[in-house]
């Protein structure tokens, strides 16, 4: 029976030397930069809040909302779904449609900053295997409470997005090795962008010691 | 075969779950390879310190390090100092004479230091011209720890050349990035949670430091660490404290190394005193460089830990207080905004009296400023601390390597 490896990784963060001080400046980078910064702002926020769920899940909306204090274009990028079915151009035409609708309905944009710069990056994943495996349920559940963090960012936001598997990859594994079809779907139903890495965790745990328990 | 160190293993239960594991892994790869770090002082500043406590670690990783420090004139040093200064945006006056010493003195370098290894970080702007010494199949990365937002013009022109024959640079805020066509990393910088200036003390050692200042513990307590710098802006936190005062009892700590090199350090350490002895709830401690662990006890004596700077690099004494599960306040500019998310590891201000305001605030509010605490602690173990430091280097060394 295969078994599950662990991988873990790490995130090195590349700056872009580019900037945005308000709404229409950031639209304009938004439509011109790589992609993988795209994936960096809607997605790395998880890797550098662990423990935090913070006002927003993605970089763009915690900048108009707290540095622009444009909390309606916030709150509105807030909601720009992200799913293993969209690819990062997808992601990118809908930040700029959101942007654009928003501009078209602003009376006034400051053409100064009013708070700190957008500042553009993104990043590349080194994946480290963790050297942990798991054959069966309850010793997936073992390794899943000790694993580094970075782990769930891997298996979750990498295979879904980035490598563009369809699925996370724990639900993949349960479904297709162990054969817990429910539980598999039961994982892939959480929603990800609403919890930090941490709470992740303890939600899949939570999961997975249910389906022993019954 | 699995390696299993003494130094690292230390960190086991104070980094995050699972973070020496992954060292160890990240380590396994480049075992046997090499590293050279070139920075000019071997005693002293945060780069020296920072790499007397990394070295030991990478080296119980099999890698091989060596430290060389560059030796120089009086001229030289004026140089990188008037360099130092006019990148951070001040004004600086840079002579031909003074570019020509620091071309000299680097070619002087580079035949005497031993500038072979895999990789090679180089710190700062003094070494930064080695880079037309460097091994031909070696990476190097130019460390800049310097704040070079708003450089000037005349001195970021004559290092940008040297600056861009490098692989890649490595800057502590995103702010900090140039328009340059190398890569450009992030790194922020860290603090050790073994070291005297952040372990755990005893509750008896902090009283006993505690009330060696004279410090009873009557009145909840105001902590500012920091040079007496205009720009860590301490009379600014005493005319904060004064609006407090007026809602509510509270002692203000105002804490700091010596100015006596810094006319105008001194000046701020004057008035700062002069304020102090119209308020006996007010004091200033002069403290030695090496006041590490009464600094630790003060810190852990607080109530709330205030940095009210108006202008900063990255600021560490942030997360100091943050990993000692206090409630910091810090002022919204430079390295401050990313080590405090706002509401939620502590709050950033903009004024004295937002500063005040976020004081009264919290005093009142003690399940707020505890819960603050508490995040803020585990968003310095994710972040701050130096096991994710050696983390960052190890992946720029993998990914220079091409061992991924």
């Amino acid at each position: 029976m295969a078994e599950f490896k662990f991988i873990g990784c790490i995130e090195i963060k590349e700056l872009l030397g580019q900037k945005a001080d308000n709404e229409a400046q950031l639209l304009e980078l938004i439509e011109d930069v790589h992609p993988d910064s795209i994936y960096y702002h809607m997605h790395s926020y998880f890797l550098r809040h662990v423990y935090l769920s913070g006002p927003f899940p993605n970089d763009f909306a915690n900048w108009a909302a707290i540095e622009l204090r444009d909390n309606i274009l916030g709150e509105k990028l807030a909601n720009v779904g992200v799913s293993p079915e969209k690819s990062l151009e997808d992601i990118r035409m809908d930040l700029v449609e959101t942007i654009d609708k928003h501009l078209s309905e602003m009376r006034f944009v400051s053409p100064v900053s009013r708070g700190n710069s957008f500042h553009f990056m993104k990043s590349q994943i080194v994946e480290v295997p963790l050297g942990t495996a798991a054959r069966a349920l309850p010793e997936f559940i073992r390794a899943l409470q000790n694993v580094h963090a970075s782990a769930l960012y891997y298996h979750i936001f990498e295979a879904r997005i980035r490598v563009r598997k369809g699925r996370n990859d724990f639900s993949i594994w349960l479904d297709n090795t162990l054969g817990y079809k429910q539980l598999a779907e039961r994982v892939e139903r959480i929603d990800f962008y609403m919890f930090s890495l941490e709470r992740l965790r303890r939600k899949i745990l939570d999961l997975c010691l249910q389906e022993l328990a019954e | 075969m699995k390696f299993s160190g003494t130094l690292l293993e230390a960190y086991r239960d104070i980094s995050p779950p699972g973070t020496v594991d992954l060292i160890y892994r990240l380590g396994e790869k480049l075992r046997g390879r090499s590293m050279l770090h070139v920075n000019s002082t071997k005693m002293g500043g945060g780069v020296a310190e920072m790499l007397l406590r990394l070295i030991p670690m990478f080296r119980e990783l099999g890698i091989e390090v060596r430290w060389e420090v560059m030796t120089g004139t009086p001229l030289f040093f004026k140089t990188t100092k008037s360099f130092h200064n006019a990148l951070q945006g001040d004004e600086a006056v840079l002579t031909e004479e003074m570019f020509e010493e620091y071309r000299r003195v680097n070619h002087e370098n580079a035949t005497k230091l031993d500038l072979s290894g895999d990789m090679a970080v180089i710190h700062d702007p003094q070494p930064a011209a080695l880079i037309g010494y460097k091994f031909k199949e070696a990476k190097w990365l130019w460390r800049c720890h310097i704040d070079i937002s708003r450089p000037q013009r005349k001195a970021w022109n004559f290092v940008k050349p040297y600056v861009s024959g490098y692989d890649g640079a490595i800057f502590s805020l995103p702010s900090f990035a140039q328009r340059l066509k190398i890569p450009q990393y992030l790194v922020y910088p860290s603090i050790d949670p073994l070291s005297d200036k952040n372990r755990e003390l005893e509750p008896e050692q902090i009283d006993s430091i505690r009330t060696g200042f004279g410090l009873t513990g009557d009145k909840p307590l105001i902590l500012q660490v920091s040079r007496f710098d205009k720009f860590k802006d301490p009379l600014g936190l005493i005319a904060a404290y004064k609006i407090v005062r007026k809602h509510q009892d509270c002692k203000l700590v105002l804490a700091g190394g010596s100015a006596s090199d810094d006319p105008e350090g001194e000046e701020v350490l004057a008035r700062v005193r002069e304020e102090a002895e119209k308020d006996e709830d007010i004091l200033v401690l002069d403290l030695p460089p090496d006041a590490n662990l009464a600094i630790n006890a003060l810190q852990r004596s607080a109530d709330i830990i205030v940095q009210k700077s108006v202008k900063e690099g990255f600021g560490l004494t942030v997360a100091e207080g943050m990993w000692k599960g206090k409630p910091v306040i810090g002022g919204a500019v430079g390295g401050i905004l990313a080590q405090i998310v706002y509401g939620l590891t502590g709050f950033t201000v903009n004024s004295i009296e937002g500063c005040a305001y976020r004081i009264r605030s919290l005093l009142n509010n003690p399940d707020l400023a505890r819960k603050l605490g508490e995040d803020a602690k585990e968003y310095t173990r994710k972040n701050f601390l130096i096991t994710r430091h050696l983390i960052d280097y190890l992946s720029l060394m993998s990914l220079m390597m091409g061992v991924r």
